[in-house]
């Protein structure tokens, strides 16, 4: 890989000034960027590195709300966000342990790759992203495929979830990279139900609005009888067909809708 | 370059290193400790799993410019003090984790930090741990198996014996 400049800052602060440097790249886990890195996919000129500042890692629940630091592991919040269970599961099922030891929620969400599992549950949750300027509700964060609502310089110093009434996801996973091949995440908050389709879509993670109003009129599996998506618009790789994801999502939806109840 | 020193295997170790030298390399490459295998370079298969701060983590997919300060434990420091095997290695050997030997430093690695997570795992939780390390002799059993011994545990016998 080409060479850079690091950054390792000791504030939030002096990250976010590190970061207004041209061709400046935060530097979370590192999973997804090194390998991307050595394939020299990308060459960032700085790096800034956010994995170890204090003031981004850290697990706390508080009247209904989930809050998760950027900076915090996959293996962290699979131990410690026991309050809201089918986040605390998704976490501790993405990739494999080593991963899980060094990848943080703050990278997975930046990079918003197209089958990870934490978009799903943060759109699913209808989370708040919270960056170094401002606050972005997840409707309105994750834009495309690896696009989302991040300016240039911008920090992702955490997420809020809003703990719901029931949850649950469902990944069919894809052994080979340990991503979701297909993932679903039914999230139930009175009476109002989202569900979040990640693996399979060629715009990335997005709601699945028609099952979700089934949903909202019968939280039951029953209600989600001959309803599919589209796969016009799904991904067909040598792991699946677009026809093939379209059926795991009516298939993981109504597990995860079962598994709720 | 930047000089990092490391707590490794017990001893304080410094080091040049660039920022884009993987901490595989900078182990193998600096510090000739060579067990730690390069097997994918993309963290797939596990070959280089070592402990940071007492974490598994593939040393492929870390920067040792980060890691001014870490403890890091390598399969180098995995015997007893006598230099005999300890309790999971000689499980390996016993139990036929191993054939070609290149999977095998990672292998003890992530088991090593199972049974400090999960002293007795079931073979289901066994497998399952081992997601990120590729073993392409041994169809895993002899592995399984080994870590199912390493832990006290009774190891499944031979169906075809």
């Amino acid at each position: 890989m080409y060479d850079f400049d690091l950054v390792i800052p000791t504030s939030v602060d002096e990250a976010s000034t590190a970061m207004k440097a041209d061709g400046a790249q935060a530097l979370g886990g590192g999973q997804t960027l090194l390998p991307t890195m050595k394939q020299r996919l990308a060459a960032p000129e700085t790096l800034v590195k956010l994995s170890g500042l204090s003031e981004l890692v850290g697990v706390n629940a508080a009247s209904g709300t989930l809050s998760i630091g950027g900076a915090t592991t996959h293996g962290q919040v699979a131990d410690e966000a026991s309050a809201y269970p089918a986040l605390a599961a998704l976490a501790g099922n993405i990739g494999d342990p080593a991963v899980r030891n060094r990848g943080t929620i703050g990278g997975s969400i930046a990079n918003n790759d197209p089958a990870a599992c934490y978009p799903a549950g943060v759109l699913g949750s209808g989370a708040t992203v919270v960056t170094n300027t401002r606050e972005i509700s997840a409707d309105d964060y994750f834009v495309d495929l690896f696009e989302t609502a991040l300016e240039e310089g911008e920090i992702v110093t955490g997420v809020n979830f809003p703990i719901p009434d029931a949850a649950n996801y469902q990944k069919f996973d894809q052994p080979a990279s340990r991503f979701a091949l297909v993932g679903v995440f039914v999230a139930k908050f009175g009476d109002t139900v989202r569900v979040a389709v990640t693996g399979a879509s060629n715009g990335g993670v997005f709601r699945w609005s028609e099952a979700e109003a089934a949903l909202n009129a019968n939280f039951s599996a029953d209600a989600l009888e001959g309803l599919a998506v589209d796969a016009g618009d799904l991904i067909s790789d040598l792991h699946g067909s677009a026809e093939y994801r379209a059926h795991l999502v009516g298939v993981l939806t109504r597990r995860a809708v079962q598994a709720c109840s | 370059m930047p000089k990092i020193t490391m707590n490794i295997n017990g001893r304080e170790t410094s080091t040049e290193v660039e920022n884009r030298t993987l901490l595989s390399t900078a182990l193998r490459e600096n510090l000739y400790l060579t067990g730690t295998h390069i097997g994918c370079d993309t963290s797939q298969c596990g070959a280089c799993v070592v402990h940071v701060n007492g974490k598994a983590v593939k040393s492929c997919s870390v920067f040792a410019a980060e890691l001014d300060g870490a403890t890091v434990d390598t399969i180098e420091g995995q015997a007893n003090a006598d230099g005999s095997l300890n309790v999971i290695q000689q499980a390996f050997q016993d139990h036929h984790g191993l054939q070609c030997g290149f999977c095998t430093p990672g292998m003890v690695m992530s088991a090593a930090e199972l049974l400090k997570v999960n002293p007795k795992p079931s073979e289901a939780e066994i497998r399952d741990y081992l997601e990120g390390n590729i073993c392409r002799c041994t169809g895993y059993q002899g592995i399984v198996n080994a870590i199912m011994a390493a832990s006290g545990q009774d190891v499944p016998s031979i169906a075809a014996e």
